[in-house]
């Protein structure tokens, strides 16, 4: 880990200010993908601002019905909202299938949406990584590869989105709020947060310099039955293979997000279309154009094989 | 004391003590957190400075150049040790890879720089400031293409695991070719890694030309000699201490790199150093449980008789490396007239394959134990029976050799009864409930009784306070507790009036941990100081020694009963002595024994396999503390489930080196994984292993969990995967098709 | 082998660890120097209570909580398992939270309620659970241990507090002490020598007579 110096903002202006101010700042919040990847020095800023202060901590509902979730709030305290468990199940599900119990403590909303990959090539830093070191090839092409994604992936990086919460996110079409060093504010749709590799795998989000995330919101409730299916090896504490999110409404009809095959969490609408048509239908409309590997191609059957667990177990609820 | 006749009554048969379950008299320490680890000692030696390891880059080839200019520079630096700096280090005969010194590059993350600093924080940015450059040459990674021209190799694990490079009894070519019923069919199971939760961790201190290391390692002697060998000084220089270790399941046998550089760094410091490994690094770093292909062929007669087995196996290591002792079982489990056992070894350049809980049987019956269960099913027979028709009570290569003990059967019949085996449906994919699939699973479990020369001192002070010294470890075992047992039971007094202390190598030298011989040998050293004790105990009271009863914290004969501490009034009372071992083991084939029960429940949409229920029946002689000895089969087995399920080193085989180098990625069973898991111990006591009656036990857990799972899955699903770990993409495309 | 890793390796050598530079989303820092790495490292003033004693230290920003207890406070009942946030052996409770004190910087800390294994009960006031993971044998070689036993005692608690799991049957129900809630919830700390189902008793003990 290099020699950072530190200080704790307790307002975001404050925060953005400290940003222009120390060049190779970083914002921390949770820490825990942060200090994990300094202490491999992944990562390296120069300067960290401390967020916590910033009472980004609550969870309101929007004058339209939906809900804003504070920056700030801890994975356990947004899965264990009332109103989440009520109205967005698949939230709290996601939320609850991921990590530990420590980690859900520490964890935030922003940062969970900024969690890196865990390629296990990016982790090791004496492997080439065009993630880590732009330009430097990807050791994970052509290496093991199983927990790797299967579609959106290029030739410069196969790695994986590997959170849980941002697939249930993207299922909801939340927004992301910012604001920016300068201190404009803007939304991003969650749709558009999370990038693909292309041939830049290192920009990961659509976030710019020193902007900082200060809530997400989610429009109005969905309805309908919610379902987490989150398929692993072991049965807890480890990432997912293969995950479906889903709201499924009594009639059939409803939308699917899948995590644990792409940069992002997946989701394509016109695959959302075919729910009633069942697993199969929409698995090849989530998966037209997948590029497994030797080692991932199981993921294909696997993603139709969850949903149509998932489906089985709308209809038996 | 040497132990060649088979034991009598001895005043261990008592029972008062050994036997009963007893509370860990360690407990309170590490339930508190007060009980200190190696990299802790912060009371042993001051003014510690923090060492920090540097690994190669590169799995195969040779530095060229190391720039430390900029770490050096960097604040706090104390000293760097790097591998230029000297030759390559002398090699031990337990270690196969050199652990430091040289240019040359024999596995990735071999350790070749140590930066010490004033703090953690400033070894570890400086180790980063390490400039290196390698000239990488072509290293083999790729086991599966080097098989099949490996060559023969036999060899031991040194932990009572061992086999000829070809060994036959019979014709089996000959039997196999006529059997009527046959299964040939090849297993492989994965390289694999201890994972102990406490990573390797050492403080070294040097006063004059002696060094002190405070240290995490199952078996002092070992230690202690090759930390000598490896620094070339006199091993009357060297001292060890390690009363607490945090697991080691095989990869703390030996010296390891943390020791020998925090040696070499407080050397070149001048002061106290303390290193612990980065977890990162211990994977490829360290030793690993080899990967392996089996091939297993059995032919029988239309009853189920076993006319015709051969186990042969193959697996990498380093050059000079030694097998996987794979097929060291199935010399010894079923009868069978016509046998063939054989090993072949790659010469790979991965990081170093050595011992892991159990090396030989455990990977060894995950393939046999399927192959019974496999042929069983050819045979229309239930799996117990099969084995029962095929039970020996002799050693089928060597007939005349009679096992001590052995209870496989009733293991089995035992574990059948209280498992429910009788509800099990034969047919599999039979059993469903919900989205999951059912099925039950069973396989024999079989594990060598080491005998094994060890050493005890113990001493009574007049407060009738015992005190028993060796070098012996508690690597979570139970050995403290154990050996309390031993020196109350045979001393006459409460648990409680026994100090126990272990690890340090100024004590005498005992069996250490491995291959499951502690609990056995080291309290039988215990047993013999403590005979040992009470003749001195007895004479200096003015006892006639032969029938003087040690009981209740008095010493007794006839009508004169004298309080034990009395003997000390003069003075501490110190004795010391060692059992060792005539040709008992020689006369006598001694194994320990298991019947291992599992229900698998099998996701029909997703492949996930779940455990739901786990027994295992043992039978492995006297159990000294059942309480300890059930946690160390339950851990023993829940390991079984992780090697069955999840457990693999992903090789990467262009850059040659295990990928999942971590915690994250190199999963291994957490808690929601494992169900309730029940022990029973058949009540044994077996005279020809030692005077303690017991045998080991903690590697018996392991031995045959995987197969009886890979069992179970199969009953399941109907889908036989030979290739372990059982993960879901193994059987996905298989599944019987969702209703 | 045409991997460009391979390419990589001849064209520049390689660091012995560590980029030289890392990519970052939120801010470019190509070239930072904020600190130089010649001067010394940057220490901060930090006070928190641990175990209901406060304490007063100067930390070097880098030093995790875990650090800060282990090395400056010679607190060594948390333990250093992977120091990544993968093995839960660090637990300790923080305001009523249990976290991985390996994930976080003691400066991040200023105020704070810390209770470590320590300041949970001692060999001779054990706390209950200490005491129950005595009696059930819940522990091997006990380096997992003192995590285990914060995040036990931390459990109980959540699950009273109705925090749901993900085997939480109903997410608009309570959450019960079941095997399967306690599974799950102490599934972040990892006992290689397998004490799960001895630890899994001596929580439903500890539980049972609380209820």
């Amino acid at each position: 880990m290099k020699p950072f110096t530190y200080e704790r903002a307790t307002t975001p202006a404050e925060a953005a200010a400290a940003v222009v101010r120390q060049p190779g700042s970083r914002f921390i919040a949770g820490g825990t993908n942060l200090l994990d990847l300094m202490k491999l020095e992944i990562e390296t800023p120069a300067h960290l601002i401390d967020v916590n202060g910033l009472k980004l901590d609550t969870i309101e509902p929007t004058p339209d019905g939906g809900l804003r979730i504070g920056a700030l709030v801890s994975n356990t305290n947004l899965a264990a909202d009332q109103g989440v468990r009520r109205d967005y199940g698949v939230l709290s599900r996601a939320i609850v299938a991921g990590a530990s119990g420590q980690l859900r403590n520490k964890a935030t909303t922003a940062g969970n949406l900024l969690q890196r990959t865990r390629c296990p090539y990016f982790y090791d830093t004496n492997q080439a990584c065009n993630k880590r070191r732009p330009g430097s090839g990807c050791a994970a092409i052509g290496g093991y590869s199983r927990q790797l994604a299967i579609i959106g992936t290029s030739d410069a990086c196969i790695a994986t989105y590997p959170g849980d919460m941002a697939v249930a996110m993207r299922l909801l079409d939340a927004t992301v709020e910012t604001v920016q060093p300068n201190g404009a504010a803007r939304t991003i749709p969650i749709a558009d947060f999370h990038k693909l590799w292309g041939k830049t795998p290192h920009i990961e989000t659509a976030l710019t310099n020193g902007e900082l995330i200060t809530a997400v919101t989610l429009p109005r409730p969905l309805g309908g039955t919610h379902v987490y299916h989150k398929v692993r090896d072991r049965a807890s504490y480890a990432y997912a293979l293969v995950s479906v999110a889903a709201v499924i409404q009594r009639d059939g009809t409803g939308r699917v997000a899948i995590g644990g095959i792409a940069p992002k969490p997946w989701r394509v609408e016109a695959a959302d279309h075919a729910m009633p048509q069942g697993a199969k239908a929409v698995a090849s409309r989530l998966l037209a154009g997948a590029k497994p590997t030797h080692d991932n191609a199981f993921k294909v059957p696997l993603v139709e094989r969850t949903l149509a667990a998932v489906l089985a177990e709308t209809r038996a609820a | 004391m040497k132990f060649d006749t088979p034991a009598g009554q001895n005043p261990i048969d008592q029972l008062k003590v050994v036997g009963r379950p007893t509370d860990r008299i360690d407990g309170k320490f590490k339930t508190t957190g007060t009980a200190p680890y190696a990299y802790e000692r912060h009371d042993v030696a001051p003014h510690q400075a923090y060492g920090y390891i540097v690994g190669s880059a590169i799995a195969k080839g040779r530095i060229t150049s190391m720039d430390l200019s900029a770490a050096k520079a960097a604040p706090g630096v104390v000293t760097i040790v790097s591998t230029l700096d000297m030759p390559k280090l002398p090699v031990s005969k337990r270690n196969i890879a050199p652990l430091f010194g040289g240019a040359e590059i024999d596995h990735y993350h071999q350790a070749i720089a140590l930066v010490v600093a004033e703090t953690f924080e400033q070894a570890r940015a400086a180790a980063n400031l390490v400039r290196v450059q390698y000239a990488r040459t072509p290293g083999r990674f790729d086991f599966a293409a080097l098989a099949p021209t490996a060559p023969l190799e036999g060899g031991s694990s040194g932990e009572g695991s061992g086999a000829p490079p070809v060994d036959r009894v019979g014709n089996f070519e000959g039997a196999f070719a006529a059997a009527p019923v046959k299964l040939d069919a090849t297993y492989t199971t994965p390289d694999e890694t201890h994972a102990m939760m406490e990573p390797f961790a050492s403080i070294a201190a040097w006063q004059g030309d002696k060094v002190t290391v405070w240290t995490s390692n199952q078996m002092i002697t070992w230690a202690k000699e090759d930390l000598a060998k490896t620094l070339s000084i006199s091993a009357d220089n060297v001292r060890i201490d390690s009363p607490y270790i945090g697991g080691g399941f095989g990869g703390k046998l030996f010296l390891r790199t943390d020791a020998t550089l925090a040696a070499l760094g407080a050397k070149a410091s001048g002061r106290p150093v303390k290193v612990a490994m980065q977890r990162p690094l211990m994977i490829n770093n360290s030793t690993h449980r080899s990967a392996t292909i089996q091939r297993i062929r059995i032919g029988a007669t239309r009853d189920g008789t076993i006319t015709a087995i051969a186990h042969e196996s193959t697996s990498g290591n380093l050059p000079h490396g030694k097998p996987e002792t794979a097929v060291s079982q199935t010399k010894l489990l079923y009868a069978g007239a016509n046998r063939l056992t054989s090993m072949r070894l790659a010469v790979m350049d991965l990081p170093e394959g050595n011992a892991m809980r159990a090396p030989g049987e455990a990977p060894g019956l995950m393939a046999l134990e399927i192959a019974m269960d496999e042929m069983a099913e050819k045979l229309g027979m239930d799996p117990i029976d099969f084995r029962v028709k095929n039970d020996t009570q002799v050693d089928p290569e060597k007939p005349e050799r009679k096992y001590s003990q052995r209870q496989l059967i009733e293991c089995m019949r035992q574990g059948a009864d209280r498992f429910g085996w009788s509800k099990r449906n034969p047919k599999p994919a039979q059993v469903r409930d919900g989205q999951w699939l059912i099925g039950m699973g069973m396989a024999a479990g079989f594990r060598n009784n080491m005998l094994t020369k060890s050493g005890a001192k113990v001493s009574l002070d007049h407060r009738g306070v015992v005190t028993v010294r060796t070098d012996m470890t508690d690597i979570g075992t139970g050995t403290y507790t154990i050996i309390a047992q031993t020196a109350a039971e045979m001393m006459g007094l409460p648990i409680d009036r026994v100090v126990v202390l272990l690890g340090d190598s100024d004590f005498p030298a005992s069996a250490g941990s491995g291959g499951q011989w502690g609990a056995n040998n080291s309290t039988a050293g215990v047993y013999a100081a403590c005979i040992k004790l009470r003749e001195t105990v007895a004479q200096k009271l003015g006892f006639n020694s032969g029938d003087v009863e040690f009981s209740g914290g008095k010493v007794r004969a006839g009508n004169r009963s004298v309080a034990l501490g009395d003997a000390a009034k003069g003075g501490d009372i110190h004795v010391e002595d060692h059992i060792e071992y005539g040709d008992l083991g020689k006369q006598y084939q001694q194994s320990t024994f298991a019947g291992h029960f599992v229900e698998a429940a099998v996701n029909a949409y997703t492949g996930e396999t779940r455990i739901r229920r786990m027994l295992a029946v043992c039978a492995a002689g006297r159990i000294l503390n059942p309480k300890s000895a059930r946690s160390q089969v339950i851990g023993a087995m829940t390991m079984g489930v992780g090697a069955a399920l999840m457990e693999e080193l992903a090789v990467d085989k262009r850059f040659g080196f295990f990928v999942n180098h971590d915690l994250a990625t190199y999963e291994v069973p957490v808690h929601a994984d494992i169900p309730h898991q029940e022990v029973i111990f058949l009540d044994e006591a077996d005279a020809i292993s030692s005077p303690m009656k017991a045998k080991g036990v903690g590697e018996l857990g392991i031995c045959g969990v995987g197969a009886a799972i890979a069992n179970a899955v199969y009953n399941a699903t109907g889908v036989r995967v030979r290739d372990y770990p059982i993960t879901l993409d193994k059987h996905l495309d298989r599944l019987p098709a969702i209703a | 082998m045409t991997c460009s890793s391979e390419l990589e390796l001849s064209r520049r050598g390689l660091l012995a660890a560590g980029a030289a530079t890392a990519a970052m989303t939120q801010v470019s820092v190509a070239d930072a120097q904020g600190v130089s790495p010649s001067k010394p490292p940057p220490a901060m003033h930090v006070s928190f209570t641990v175990n209901g004693k406060r304490r007063e230290l100067t930390l070097d920003t880098r030093t995790t909580l875990l650090d800060a207890l282990r090395e400056h406070l010679q607190l060594t009942g948390s333990k250093k398992g992977c120091d990544h946030g993968q093995c839960g052996a660090c637990t300790v409770i923080v305001d009523g939270t249990r976290i991985n004190s390996c994930l976080t910087l003691a400066v991040m800390h200023e105020g704070a309620k810390i209770t470590t294994i320590e300041g949970l009960g001692t060999p001779e006031r054990l706390h209950p659970m200490q005491a129950a993971f005595i009696k059930h044998d819940g522990y091997q070689c006990g380096y997992c241990t003192p995590g285990q036993i914060c995040s036990a005692v931390a459990v109980l608690g959540e699950i009273a507090a109705g925090i749901p799991s993900h085997v939480t049957a109903s997410l608009t129900g309570k959450p019960g002490v079941t095997n399967d809630e306690i599974r799950e919830r102490m599934s972040g700390n990892i006992c290689r020598c397998g004490a799960y189902s001895n630890i899994l008793e001596a929580m439903t003990e500890v539980a049972g007579t609380r209820a």
